[in-house]
């Protein structure tokens, strides 16, 4: 194997993990805030992508605005979905929250393969990233290298928000103890919905970094979703640093056992999923409880 | 956590199983199978008999799935890996190895059980909706390998899967005989979870579903007793597999997808979760939908997804847990 195939697909895997990253991390936000899980944080990225692609292709708006206004647009979709949905069973047992998203992500993944078809929609790569450097031992697609470095400002960024801001404090107040916050006067259902709507922007973020290394398709998120469960699992639902290290680390995995056996690599983090719950019940960065 | 699905779960109980301890609610059970089975005897004369194996081999899937979920509260996200695993087993063992109908309907049965063993020891130490996650993502593996394992000619699907004879002496060719026969696969697999979940097992799963510290305290080993719930249950959903993939001579990718393990859900939550006829119920109306869709032109997963989110806001109950509801109320 030739050492450009192999730094190749580290980098790919690299890629990988930092779409698993966004994804979890928004998947973990709303998790703490709402105590939903949201399986359709995969739709809600395939929505980033294809608002993206509508985006340039129907209004000609270029991929640096969109990805500005995209994670907006998703995070508003998102919201209105919080309020005239989920809002209606958080009192109910989680699990119905679960299937709630369940229908939502079968309802746009339906919408979309029926009114776009399922075949991938190529995006081109913004003329100012387009090339490569050459590292001496791997050319480095400048394309590639951006998305990594933009998924890790996008976590770091959350992360801050949430750890050092105000705004921060309050969500985490929020997620601890949602009645005694509302007694002090905050807004607890309003910072749901902005909570939600933060969760899916991040997956709608990861969509527009995505939208020009995979095609634009309505199942991009469909299978992706599944994967990032696996990758919460093995991470252990707890901080976000441990979230966004596993994931980096699985898609470096994922990547490698690309090289050594390709046939094996959609498979590579499911069974680390199971190897992990044999050893480690609780996850690498999870605590039991 | 489990406050609010024991609600509705408890009051179907109620009505169905409470009752069977006294004669009278004994013999009402009665008249109740005494009705099931001759609607089963006469439904072929009704309704194409296709249909209804169809109809039948989801109904004893979605009860399986139900098992699981009314009286243990897990709530698996990777039924359909047992299911397909099961039809790919028993088609493999009825078309390659050339073993009979009933032959083949046991080895799928017990590759499911083992395959539920496998999957329940490493799943069930989690709740709620980590283990939906979890289960999920076990389904996902037995979906890749079906890709590439070379017995499952995945995307081709195992096809021209003979169907043989029952007893060796009935032509399963003849669909009245077909369906008969998934018939009584049908009964033998909804009485089994009937007995288990009126016995003291089925009791103990649900006291562990209603207060699992209790339970732990009282000095049950409360992950064994769910482990075997769901081998039990796995083994159910590769019965119905196995009948479905002999029945219709075809297994393909779509039987292990996560789309068949979403639908059996929507079936169970449709039909009424936890009642003793609701999968059946909602079997019986999500394969009718299904039928009517696919030729209907609409975009079927949308609306599936629609009927999915109405059902979750507005219809918890389900057909059969409303009209419980209803004639409880009375």
């Amino acid at each position: 194997m030739s050492m450009q195939a192999l730094f190749g697909q580290l980098l790919v895997g690299l890629i990988n993990g930092s779409f698993y990253a966004m994804l979890s991390l928004g998947l973990a936000i709303i998790f703490g805030l709402l105590g939903i899980t949201n399986i359709a944080q995969g739709a809600f990225y395939m929505l980033g992508g294809f608002t993206t692609w509508m985006l340039f292709h129907w209004a000609g708006i270029g991929y640096f605005w969109a990805l500005l206004l995209v994670p907006v647009i998703v995070g508003l979709v998102g919201a209105a979905i919080e309020k005239t949905l989920l809002r209606r069973v958080y009192n109910l047992d989680h699990m119905y929250g679960l299937l709630l998203t369940f229908g939502v992500m079968m309802f746009i993944q339906g919408m979309f393969v029926y009114f776009f078809a399922t075949a991938g929609r190529p995006y081109s790569v913004p003329p100012q990233l387009s090339g490569a450097y050459n590292l001496g031992f791997m050319y480095l697609p400048k394309y590639r290298g951006w998305v990594v470095l933009a998924s890790i400002v996008f976590c770091l960024a959350t992360w801050f928000a949430i750890e050092k801001t105000s705004l921060g404090r309050t969500l985490r107040a929020a997620t601890e103890n949602p009645t005694l916050t509302r007694a002090f006067g905050v807004n607890v259902p309003g910072l749901m919905t902005v909570g939600f709507g933060i969760g899916v922007a991040l997956a709608g973020a990861a969509g527009v970094l995505a939208a020009p290394i995979y095609p634009v398709s309505p199942l991009m998120g469909a299978d992706l979703i599944i994967v990032v469960f696996a990758v919460v699992v093995v991470g252990g639902m707890g901080s976000i640093m441990g979230s966004i290290v596993t994931s980096m680390m699985l898609g470096l995995l994922e990547g490698l056992t690309k090289v050594v056996y390709p046939q094996g690599s959609n498979m590579v983090i499911f069974v680390i999923m199971f190897v992990v719950l044999l050893i480690r019940p609780a996850g690498l960065f999870g605590r039991e409880r | 956590m489990s406050q609010e699905i024991s609600q509705p779960t408890l009051q179907a109980t109620s009505t169905v199983t409470a009752p069977a301890t006294t004669s009278a609610g004994r013999d009402l059970t009665l008249v109740w199978y005494g009705l099931g089975i001759a609607a089963l005897l006469a439904a072929p004369f009704f309704f194409y008999p296709i249909f209804l194996v169809k109809v039948l081999c989801f109904a004893l899937f979605a009860c399986a799935f139900n098992l699981l979920l009314g009286s243990c509260g897990l709530l698996s996200f990777g039924h359909a890996a047992f299911f397909g695993a099961a039809g790919y087993v028993a088609g493999h063992a009825a078309k390659e190895w050339g073993l009979t109908f009933e032959a083949a309907l046991i080895c799928g049965t017990a590759a499911a059980a083992a395959l539920g063993l496998l999957f329940g020891y490493v799943s069930v130490r989690r709740q709620g909706l980590q283990f939906a996650m979890i289960t999920l993502a076990l389904a996902q593996l037995v979906y890749f390998l079906a890709m590439q394992l070379p017995f499952t000619h995945a995307e081709d699907g195992l096809s021209a899967i003979p169907r043989g004879k029952v007893l060796g002496m009935f032509d399963l060719n003849n669909i009245f005989v077909l369906y008969y026969a998934t018939a009584v696969v049908f009964l033998i697999g909804f009485v089994a979870m009937h007995r288990m979940t009126n016995s003291t097992f089925g009791q103990l799963l649900k006291a562990i579903r209603d207060n699992e510290p209790r339970a732990v305290s009282l000095g049950y080993e409360v992950h064994r007793y769910k482990l075997m719930a769901f081998v039990l249950s796995a083994t159910m959903a590769g019965l119905a597999g196995s009948t479905k993939a002999i029945a219709f001579k075809i297994v393909a990718l779509t039987d292990v997808h996560w789309s068949t393990s979403g639908s059996v859900i929507l079936m169970t939550l449709l039909g009424g979760l936890g009642t003793l006829f609701g999968p059946v119920v909602g079997a019986a109306v999500v394969v009718s939908m299904e039928d009517y869709l696919a030729d209907s032109g609409l975009p079927i997963n949308a609306v599936i997804g629609g009927i999915f989110i109405l059902c979750i806001l507005l219809f918890r109950r389900g057909i059969v847990g409303e009209i419980q509801h209803r004639l409880g109320k009375r």
